[in-house]
């Protein structure tokens, strides 16, 4: 396969047509700019989506929410007087697969950036692939290989924050509201290394220790073996965990405490996807959850979350409005939204007209600082970090109590920050 | 965890995945023996076990153990009979040549598998245990006023697994009195020790196959149905099960039931055990050494005969 540069081969007809439409837009102001005939066919976005293997749940998910943003984007006129198109390709939450579908994305679909991946591991197998093809990469991953430098300048996260992030925010409230003596138990991959490394590193840095790490493989389907190696002093129990058994994951946990036990902290990913009352996870009132976003519509829901809410199909309880059994990843799929409107403003203010301007684009999402609360950003405002390719933004704490997520907690986006470790703007295009 | 309470812990869970594990393996144990085919596709009737589970137990209203008992017996018959169909369709044309079947089976795996996605979706979705109750396992320790009964947290099973492992013995015994002690278990011991001779005395032994492979794939079904309360039915649940029924199937002997069931024992408590120990990942590697050593010293299996 010959990578090609555009979608079409250069003509003496076409090149002719290109400076012709050139001289003219440059004579025209910038908002008749866009409407020129060449440039109407429809902005591709190439979606990687987990439709299957393990991420299988969060991509049915990640695939409304991208929809209905569309959907809006489309409505409100498009981006730069051009509609949006997602093209999207099944990448099965697997590395391999996820390369081979950034090929696809530049060299069969003509996509002008691919966008979308959510787990760790396919991030980090497509992306060195979508930085040789040089194609914007826009991932809504949590992991820390974004900032952290293992990437490269055409990948970014400007939609989702990471996990380094989220658990440095965490630590200060496990430790003065739940207790010091902490047991991990996290995902064997990319993923739940970060929960590892950095939540380690910010409980000792409040006074608090780990006493056991626990890995489990994110294809596992019981766990109860797993659970003895908890050690009795364990005050709080920090788990996260991912893939199609964690409703099997947290009823085990119910049944290995039977009650009793040290106090729960997890992340969502243990119930994403899952109804919290399901039977059998009736042990987790009272214990904590971090939330990207809440599931459960909290009192005094801003208006742009509502209005969100109703365009992604969800309900109050974080349900599907057609199913009430079908509960979302909502803490998660914000995510997708987030990322687009940042795509779509990324292209307005770099004039973004086709594949010849992708460096153009990086550029103008780099430049990007405050981003304000708004039916584009309804999980709250957020500030956006070019050098590391990385947003920052707010984090929940909720507390189950009588069967819902309610919320006690929302970290400042100051108590999230951390010093850079990579500065993605001086590397060449 | 203490060393005490944490032994109990590993031996109830290793118990379950042997009981469940014996099932699967006697189903593939069976279909060598007799018929001498390896079944690569066995892991997928395992698995359509547990969706068409899911199926009844969702399409069914009331009590969740209505749904499960009538699972319980339709999920094995459906497909038990995919399987009768499979047999008359591919493997027979292919007049059961080893090489050729393994391919055939491959395909069939995909085939199920694929298929599966496509009707089924790609999620895990839970099955309702009939009854679940948490049982907590007292243990005794020596403290200041001598041995105190104490109720310590993480020892504990709940009814239904210890339900899976008496109902896994229960069929197990069933299948040997099938094999040792009916007419039809004597016609498949037959056409098993020489199938030339068998065709001589009119045994139908196309049908015996078409029978065993049946019967191989339903109990791989039953012991899914069995499984899907504690792990929830899943596309792609099929490959671990395989693997392991692979695994038990060689150390006991291929076709050579008492010596599945040992090995099914063997390979269970000591990947409960061991992965409570150490690592689950240990256990499997144990269980792949043990597997290499038994090809390098006995081949046929800790129970086969030689030849056989």
């Amino acid at each position: 396969m010959i990578p090609k540069s555009g979608p079409k081969a250069t003509t003496r007809r076409g090149a002719l047509t290109t400076l012709a439409g050139g001289v003219a837009a440059a004579g025209l102001p910038l908002w008749a700019r866009y409407s020129h005939a060449q440039t109407a066919a429809p902005i591709k976005i190439g979606f990687q989506v987990h439709r299957t293997g393990i991420g299988a749940a969060y991509g049915r998910w990640y695939d409304r929410t991208t929809q209905a943003a569309v959907k809006l984007i489309n409505e409100g006129g498009g981006i730069n007087g051009r509609m949006v198109e997602i093209i999207a390709e099944d990448d099965g939450t697997d590395p391999k697969r996820g390369a081979e579908v950034v090929e696809k994305f530049t060299n069969q679909h003509g996509c002008d950036i691919g966008f979308g991946t959510l787990f760790s591991h396919v991030v980090i197998g497509s992306a060195p692939r979508a930085g040789e093809l040089k194609l914007p990469y826009f991932v809504v991953s949590e992991g820390h290989h974004v900032a952290s430098g293992k990437l490269n300048r055409y990948t970014l996260q400007p939609g989702i924050t990471d996990v380094k992030s989220q658990v440095q925010a965490m630590a200060p409230y496990v430790a003065s509201t739940l207790g010091k003596k902490v047991t991990m138990i996290f995902p064997d991959f990319a993923f739940g290394h970060d929960h590892r490394d950095f939540f380690t590193a910010a409980m000792q840095a409040q006074g608090g220790e780990v006493l056991e790490q626990i890995a489990i493989p994110p294809a596992e389907t019981s766990f109860t073996k797993y659970f003895p190696k908890i050690p009795r002093e364990t005050e709080v129990l920090y788990h996260v965990m991912v893939g199609p058994a964690v409703l099997t994951f947290v009823k085990e946990l119910g049944e290995f405490f039977g009650g009793q036990g040290p106090a729960l902290f997890g992340f969502i990913d243990s119930l994403e996807a899952v109804a919290i009352d399901s039977p059998g996870l009736e042990f987790l009132e009272n214990s904590y959850f971090w939330e990207g976003m809440c599931r459960n519509a909290q009192p005094g829901q801003s208006a742009h979350e509502t209005a969100y809410r109703a365009a992604v199909g969800v309900n109050e309880q974080g349900a599907s409005l057609s199913d009430p059994k079908d509960v979302a990843t909502y803490a998660h799929m914000f995510g997708c939204w987030e990322t687009l409107h940042v795509v779509k403003a990324g292209m307005e203010a770099s004039g973004y007209a086709g594949p010849q301007d992708r460096a153009k684009l990086i550029e103008a999402v780099e430049a990007m600082t405050d981003i304000p609360e708004s039916l584009a950003h309804p999980q709250g405002a957020k500030l956006f970090n070019g050098r590391t390719h990385q947003v920052f933004g707010h984090q929940n704490i909720s507390q189950v109590r009588g069967g819902q997520l309610v919320r006690v907690h929302t970290t400042s986006i100051e108590d999230t920050l951390y010093p850079d470790e990579v500065d993605y703007t001086t590397q060449a295009f | 965890m203490d060393l005490g309470p944490y032994l109990v812990l590993a031996t109830l869970e290793g118990a379950v995945t042997a009981a469940v594990l014996a099932l699967t393996a006697v189903g593939l144990s069976l279909v060598f023996g007799v018929m001498r085919v390896v079944n690569i596709a066995h892991g997928e009737f395992f698995m359509l076990g547990a969706v068409i589970a899911w199926a009844l137990a969702h399409g069914l209203s009331g009590h969740p153990a209505v749904g499960f008992a009538v699972a319980l017996v339709v999920a094995p018959l459906v497909v038990g009979a995919l399987a009768v169909a499979a047999d008359m369709t591919i493997l027979k044309r292919l007049d059961y040549d080893p090489e050729r079947t393994i391919v055939a089976t491959i395909g069939l795996l995909y085939i199920i598998q694929q298929l599966t996605l496509m009707g089924y979706g790609p999620d895990a979705r839970p099955v309702a245990a009939p009854f679940n109750t948490r049982l907590a396992i007292p243990w005794f320790e020596k403290g200041a006023e001598g041995w105190q009964m104490i109720w310590p947290w993480g020892l504990g099973t709940t009814s239904y697994k210890l339900a899976v492992i008496a109902a896994a013995v229960a069929v197990l015994c069933a299948v040997w009195a099938l094999m040792a002690r009916s007419r039809i278990g004597l016609v498949m011991r037959a056409t098993q020790s020489d199938r030339e001779m068998a065709l001589a005395f009119g045994i139908p032994v196309e049908r015996v196959y078409a029978l065993v492979f049946g019967l191989g794939a339903g109990l791989a079904a039953l012991a899914a149905v069995l499984i899907v309360p504690i792990q929830q039915a899943h596309y792609l649940m099929g490959a671990d099960p395989l693997l392991l029924s692979f695994v038990v199937v060689i150390i006991g002997g291929l076709g050579s039931l008492p010596g599945t069931v040992v090995a099914a024992v063997l390979i269970g408590l000591s990947d409960g055990i061991i992965s409570v120990f150490f690592s689950p990942t240990l256990a499997k590697i144990l269980a792949t050494l043990l597997v290499g050593l038994v090809l390098v010293f006995r081949p046929q299996g800790l129970f086969g005969k030689r030849g056989g």
